[in-house]
């Protein structure tokens, strides 16, 4: 089993945490992980994106060519990394930021309205744990339990008012996908 | 940050090398901020203060270098970090290091030049590490990580190595491993009372004074420290080489990379099993040492040598050496912050495989 994830978004869409934070709970699972970040010149309201790989395997390079999963949280991180998917690849989109696109290699698209949901919970900087509830509902690749304490972990002391509402939208995000019907032909391959 | 032993931590190379450095006891560093190693001098800002440790962001590269000279003679842990052009400026101090017989480790996450370059991953500083990079008939140890764990690791031992030899350790590696991040385990025992350090300038209280310098005007001195200094390289030459040998034994080519490099082509000796193609890697792990004598031996068996570097071919030439007209010695790179991709390389090997079959043929 390998999945390799590209994750991205608006710079402050909170991909970084969500990468980090799966790439934790993944390697507390026992499996092998690489995360690599974009660094350095990164402009504000540019796109900030991660590479992800999890394998029982030992994994080579970090840098990702094709992808089994993009989670994109707006268009211009769709745009930049549409390339990167091959026929069987997964693609999560956040449908608060892109609309209409036009799905070329006929890939199962799983359109989320992440934004809205978080928005709705009352935090709309929690878009990024529904995705994560959808991501998982449909690849069940974390251990949501183990997930959560390491997400107990980053928000300790004055951020701790924040995990329930974090800990929501995973639920939110897994309940939307569980209710629409695409579900069932992707656990787990 | 806790860092009990053994327990398992999802770090970038950075923070793995900033760590490491601590837990073999490391308390004084050095540095000044640049991209892609911006994350050893924050962590070093964090954890040294914890441990009692000093770091300074001081302000330029001259003065870490030379804060780290300081240090050394004091027969204090220290170390400096930075990247290329960064290095760049330090190496007048490093050849003080070096003449001075103090020891100290210097990280460089390579990125992309040359100048400013760019801050992509890169392996084009190999020549400035391994050939001396300042002036004077000298060396630093250089080792080459491939993971965060090996950085982790590495970076221990080069302060055992620096203190073991009293010589300068050079940590080489590049954005890519100092960005990403894998699990890391810290599981290497602290000793660093191993190595005693009576040349220390401690204060010369009760005993003859301790003089530390890299200046002998008197003539023929100056000659008879180099010898010494020769004698050191060769003993070094001969006990500290290190490097991976992986499918060597029956592979038709074999692959000579390191660090980033040589993990993208750990995947072409899977993709080569499907192909029927044997490939083996040698992956130097002391860039200085140099791995000669597994590479010569090596070349004597199989029908050609690939060497993969993000550089326009620096480690290549150390290959030809070792390989001295063996067996054909192949190159390809990618520079300005371009990393090979298992294609590419592959690629690279198709063309050389049939070409060589041919020679065997007419011969």
């Amino acid at each position: 089993m390998t999945e390799k994830v590209i994750l991205a978004g608006l710079g402050g869409q909170g991909m970084m945490l969500l990468g980090r934070l799966i790439a934790q709970a993944v390697m507390l699972d026992g499996k092998n992980v690489t995360f690599f970040p974009s660094y350095g010149t990164e402009v504000r309201g540019g796109t900030a994106h991660y590479h992800l790989i999890v394998s029982e395997e030992e994994i080579f390079s970090p840098v990702i060519e094709e992808a089994d999963t993009l989670i994109m949280m707006n268009l211009p991180s769709y745009l930049k990394f549409k390339n990167f998917l091959k026929p069987n690849s997964l693609l999560f989109l956040n449908s608060s930021m892109i609309d209409k696109i036009y799905n070329e290699m006929c890939i199962d698209i799983f359109r989320i309205p992440a934004t809205k949901i978080a928005n709705d919970l009352g935090n709309v900087v929690a878009s990024n744990m529904v995705m994560l509830g959808a991501y998982n509902a449909v690849k069940n690749l974390v251990s949501v339990p183990t997930f959560l304490s390491c997400l107990k972990n980053v928000l300790k002391g004055k951020k701790a008012p924040f995990f329930e509402v974090n800990k929501l939208a995973i639920e939110r995000g897994a309940e939307f996908i569980k209710n629409s019907n695409l579900v069932n032909s992707h656990q787990l391959h | 940050m806790s860092t009990e032993k053994n327990q398992k931590l999802l770090l970038t190379g950075n923070e793995a090398a900033a760590e490491a450095a601590i837990m073999a006891g490391c308390r004084f560093y050095y540095g000044y901020p640049i991209t892609p190693q911006n994350e050893i001098l924050t962590h070093m800002a964090t954890r040294m203060p914890q441990v009692g440790g000093t770091c300074i962001q001081v302000e330029s590269e001259l003065a870490a270098i030379n804060m780290v000279h300081g240090s050394a003679a004091a027969g204090a842990r220290t170390m400096t970090s930075s990247s290329s052009p960064g290095i760049s400026l330090k190496q007048e101090g490093i050849s003080y290091l070096a003449g001075s017989e103090l020891p100290c480790v210097i990280v460089n996450v390579q990125r992309g030049g040359p100048g400013l370059g760019d801050i992509s991953p890169s392996q084009a500083d190999y020549f400035q590490a391994v050939k001396g990079g300042g002036h004077g008939d000298y060396h630093t140890i250089v080792l080459a990580p491939s993971s965060v764990q090996e950085t982790a690791d590495l970076v221990f031992d080069a302060f055992d190595l620096a203190d073991c030899y009293r010589n300068p350790v050079m940590i080489l590696g590049d954005a890519q491993l100092g960005q990403m991040m894998e699990p890391v385990v810290f599981n290497k025992k602290q000793n660093p009372n191993l190595y005693k350090k009576p040349w220390a300038l401690t204060g010369a209280n009760g005993r003859r004074k301790n003089v530390i310098k890299s200046f002998y005007p008197v003539k023929g001195e100056l000659e008879e420290f180099n010898a010494k200094l020769q004698k050191k390289y060769r003993q070094i030459e001969a006990e500290e080489v290190r490097y991976e040998e992986i499918n060597t034994k029956k592979a038709d080519i074999v692959i000579v990379a390191y660090g980033t490099c040589a993990r993208i082509c750990k995947e072409i000796v899977k993709i080569g099993e499907k192909l029927n193609i044997k490939i083996g890697i040698i992956r130097p792990i002391t860039l200085w040492p140099f791995p000669c004598d597994i590479i010569r031996r090596v070349s004597e068996r199989v029908q050609a040598i690939l060497t993969v570097e993000m550089s326009a071919g620096q480690m290549v030439e150390d290959v030809r050496l070792s390989v001295s007209g063996r067996c054909p010695v192949h190159f390809y790179g990618r520079t300005g912050g371009g990393i090979p991709s298992p294609k590419e390389i592959l690629e690279k090997i198709l063309e050389i495989i049939p070409i060589k079959e041919k020679v065997t043929c007419a011969t």
